[in-house]
């Protein structure tokens, strides 16, 4: 099946939202602003998923899309902000390196990313191979804000983004990967960051901050 | 029905093994029906398994399968003449042990009787295992099996840090050596990925990769057997452990490495090449003089018998270096003269090494004292032991007309032939050799003589040595049948050269038996009447003749003439048991010739002292030219990867991101 040019641009657009939104949660300072933009790039996912469902007619993309915009764009986001109030964290993310320092690196990471995957999307036959480099500039700006942030709570949006990315690049590459596959995922991150939860209410009590430097007398000499 | 075959009833046998071991562990509480009921029944076995080998010798080759394991994967088992050499001598020594060791083990000591009966006979199984097995992956299971079971039993008395130390170094050392075997079975299948030895057979090896895996085996083996410089567990795991079961670990578990040599370089490589020999034969010609200097020197019973152990390992490499040069210039009767004397060796050793060790463990049961220096006139209290040990010392010392001598006198009568090897460094070479295992057996001889003359002659050394007794019915009976091996392995050497001569024959093609079987059973002609001969029995009628003789004469001269006066006391007015010879007195004209060889430490008094103490500790060279430097080395790399470590999330997460694009960057299309 051919796509016709209105989905693939839509496709291509979307994707270049996501990527828009990584950046922009790269160099966002504010707690609950970040949070908003990781509920934002899960509704854009969202949508894309669901330009390739219509274009290509798979059901099971259908309720990849329903789970995406379920668990990404609104239950997530909701375990977030409730956490971010109840731990009372302060509304400032503090950067180890300073934000366009991260956005140079960012835009080299990019173009990586892209000179990476552009030999492997010619080979994909799927509509959106080309938002295959957008997919891995995706992770790699997650784990990007993962390494340069220093709260805890920003390091699991960031692994929320990760794995955004790689949502993006199994609809844009395969048209999704099988739906035991995307339940168990979908599974995964949820309880992973129940657990995380829990384990900022301990960092917070044992250490009275969610700053990870702290966990550093953890290490055995 | 059909019959069933030899190697199914040694099948049985293992399984009944590994039957009286559960058993002995769900009914621990029972010490007696634990003691005097299982351990005798696992004798029985033993002898079962030990006749059906006798059978099965010179018979044709039997295979089954065994299906445990891994699905599609199951363990094939063999029974070949090569296997029931050595099934023979596990069967048969491993009866007297357990019989032994019936009587031996007490409540109270260590671990408890029955954990301890689970773990000895699964150490049993596992060994008979080891021989059966076909394949590599049994093979692996089964030597596994039998070096944490040994383990187990080695740390019985886990107590003490130092003998959890000793297992420790046991365990490390023996899977060091199992994986270089396992990398020696690798090889030799040569990617095919037939891990059976029958497809490893036909494998057909480069030079170089033969070499490889002969080298890999000599190595793994050699660290299970206590070849050089992978020795060093053996003189610290055989004090630590039970007396049982350091005979079982020195006379039959060092023999399965032997095996597994056996086993890799004559049947499963190929072709020997004729510097493997060399090798063979230099690292067993090293292994047995060192063996044997610090035999000497020891002041502990059960080390100086470990150390005997070293230097008839290192004696048996020797034999097998022979056979495989003389096996690879095609001249196979001199090999089979020198795989014969390998054989017949193992047997011996097997016999009177474990009766040494089981007489020591009566003797610490008896006395609760290793140390020579504390020992003494024992064969006053303790009659059984000390003639029996008597036997022991005998072969083990390569005395006619007992085991030892047999096996030495092929192992030199082998040497003799090596002039007409066709190289011309070799023949000239070997024969020094030759003069250094005449060495080695002659300070078998000064050790045996020490370690029978300290503890069983002379005064005792403490007063508390009067209480000692002698050892119960069960261990008399094991040491009895352990001396019997011993002696009738000595005195029919030409009865059992025949049976053995279907494993020569099929590792080399051409054995013994004709030209020992024209001379009949009463007198070994390896080569020829004419060349060299020996009578056993003649050999044992001259030594009882004398020995009658003697003490007739002494009878009919001096009876009832003793008089007992003061000795020419020059200054002494007493002459108490402190004025003898001690250990440490006895070996110091070797300690001084030998003296770079050791590594001593001694205290000598001053002449102000008011109680004068002189101590000397002989340590090994290899711990401080080998093994600490690696402790070192592994310390420092160590440290160094910490310092990786840093404890801070994000660097962590920056090694795996750079890790992730690094790959991506080689990895790309």
């Amino acid at each position: 099946m051919n796509a016709t040019p209105l989905f693939a641009q839509l496709i291509n657009l979307f994707a270049a939202v996501i990527l828009l939104l990584s950046f922009s949660m790269l160099a966002q300072r504010r707690v609950i602003q970040l949070i908003n933009l990781f509920a934002l790039q899960g509704f854009t996912l969202f949508l894309s998923t669901l330009v390739v469902a219509v274009n290509t007619g798979q059901s099971h993309l259908y309720w990849s899309a329903g789970l995406t915009l379920a668990l990404k764009a609104m239950l997530l986001p909701w375990i977030l902000h409730r956490l971010v109030r109840q731990l009372q964290v302060k509304s400032e993310v503090e950067p180890l390196v300073n934000i366009p320092t991260t956005m140079l690196i960012g835009i080299v990471l990019v173009m990586i990313s892209f000179n990476v995957a552009l030999p492997i999307s010619q080979l994909s036959s799927a509509i959106a191979r080309g938002t295959l480099g957008i997919a891995l500039a995706v992770v790699m700006l997650a784990f990007l804000m993962m390494i340069t942030r220093r709260k805890a709570i920003t390091q699991v949006v960031g692994f929320l983004s990760m794995e955004n990315g790689l949502f993006l690049a199994a609809t844009s590459a395969t048209y999704g990967m099988p739906m035991v596959v995307e339940l168990g995922i979908a599974l995964d991150v949820l309880v992973g960051v129940i657990i995380l939860g829990v384990f900022f209410f301990q960092i917070r009590d044992q250490f009275d901050s969610l700053d990870i430097h702290h966990m550093e007398r953890l290490k055995d000499n | 029905m059909t019959r069933l075959l030899a190697i199914d009833y040694l099948m049985i046998a293992a399984a009944a093994w590994g039957v009286i071991g559960l058993v002995g562990l769900a009914l621990q509480r029972n010490f007696s029906f634990v003691a005097k009921g299982l351990f005798p029944f696992g004798a029985l076995v033993g002898l079962l398994v030990g006749g059906v080998a006798l059978l099965a010798l010179g018979g044709t080759s039997q295979t089954a399968e065994l299906v445990i394991g891994l699905p599609n994967l199951p363990f094939h088992l063999h029974l070949d003449n090569l296997a029931a050499v050595f099934i023979l001598l596990l069967g048969f020594v491993s009866a007297g042990i357990s019989i032994y060791a019936a009587g031996y083990f007490r409540q109270g000591e260590g671990t408890a009787p029955g954990v301890l009966c689970c773990e000895y006979h699964l150490f049993l199984a596992s060994m008979l295992m080891v021989l059966l097995a076909d394949d590599a992956y049994a093979f692996m299971v089964a030597w596994e099996t039998m070096a944490l079971t040994s383990f187990l039993l080695v740390t019985t008395d886990h107590r003490h840090a130092a003998i959890r130390e000793a297992g420790y170094l046991y365990l490390l050392i023996a899977h060091i050596g199992a994986i270089a075997i396992l990398l020696s079975f690798g090889v030799m299948t040569s990617g095919s990925g037939d891990y059976s030895f029958s497809g490893m057979r036909e494998q057909e090896l480069s030079p170089f990769w033969a070499s490889v895996a002969f080298l890999l085996a000599l190595a793994g083996f050699g660290a299970k057997a206590g070849l050089l410089p992978l020795h060093v567990w053996l003189p610290e795991a055989h004090p630590a452990a039970p007396s049982p079961v350091s005979a079982l670990m020195s006379g039959v578990m060092l023999k399965t490495a032997i095996y597994g040599i056996l086993r890799v370089s004559f049947d499963l490589v190929g072709t020997p090449i004729w510097w493997w020999g060399v090798v063979a034969l230099a690292v067993g010609i090293i292994t047995a003089l060192f063996g044997v200097l610090y035999s000497t020197v020891q002041s502990d019973m059960k080390r100086l018998l470990a150390y005997s152990s070293i230097e008839n390992i290192g004696l048996l490499a020797v034999g097998i270096g022979l056979a495989l040069i003389f096996h690879s210039y095609q001249m196979e009767a001199l090999a089979a003269l020198a795989l014969t004397a390998v054989f017949y060796h193992c047997l011996a050793h097997a016999g009177f090494k474990s009766l040494l060790f089981l007489c020591t463990g009566s003797v610490l049961h008896a006395t609760k004292e290793r140390s020579l220096g504390k020992l003494g006139g024992l064969i006053h209290p303790m009659p059984w032991v000390a003639w029996l040990a008597l036997v022991g010392v005998i072969a083990s010392a390569g005395l006619p007309p007992l085991s030892g001598f047999v096996s030495e006198w092929l192992l030199l009568q082998g040497f003799l032939f090596s002039p007409g090897l066709p190289h011309p460094w070799l023949n000239m070479v070997v024969p020094v050799v030759a003069a250094a295992v005449a060495l080695v057996a002659a300070m078998a001889g000064f050790a045996m003589v020490k370690f029978y003359g300290i503890i069983f002659l002379g005064q005792m050394r403490e007063p508390a040595l009067k209480d000692a007794h002698d050892a119960g019915i069960w261990e008399k009976l094991g040491l009895l049948w352990l001396a019997c091996l011993t002696l009738l392995l000595g005195v029919l050497p030409a009865t059992v050269i025949l049976r053995l001569d279907a494993a020569t024959r099929q590792l080399l093609g051409k054995g013994l038996a004709d030209r020992v079987a024209e001379n009949g059973w009463w007198m070994l002609a390896p080569i020829s009447p004419e060349r060299a001969s020996y009578e056993p029995l003649i050999f044992l009628a001259i030594i009882a003749a004398t020995l009658l003789i003697g003490r007739e004469l002494v009878h009919r001269l001096y009876h009832g003439r003793v008089r007992r006066s003061p000795a020419w006391d020059c200054g002494y007015h007493f002459q108490g048991p402190r004025a003898q010879d001690t250990a440490e007195g006895f070996s110091q004209p070797i300690r001084r010739i030998f003296e770079p060889m050791f590594r001593m430490e001694r205290q000598f008094p001053t002449p102000r002292d008011r109680q004068p103490i002189y101590t000397v500790k002989v340590s090994d060279h290899f711990w401080y030219w080998l093994y600490l430097p690696i402790v070192r080395a592994a310390g420092w790399v160590s440290q160094l990867i910490t310092n990786l470590q840093g404890g801070r999330i994000a660097i962590y997460l920056m090694y795996s991101f750079l890790t992730l694009l690094i790959l991506i960057m080689v990895a790309r299309p």
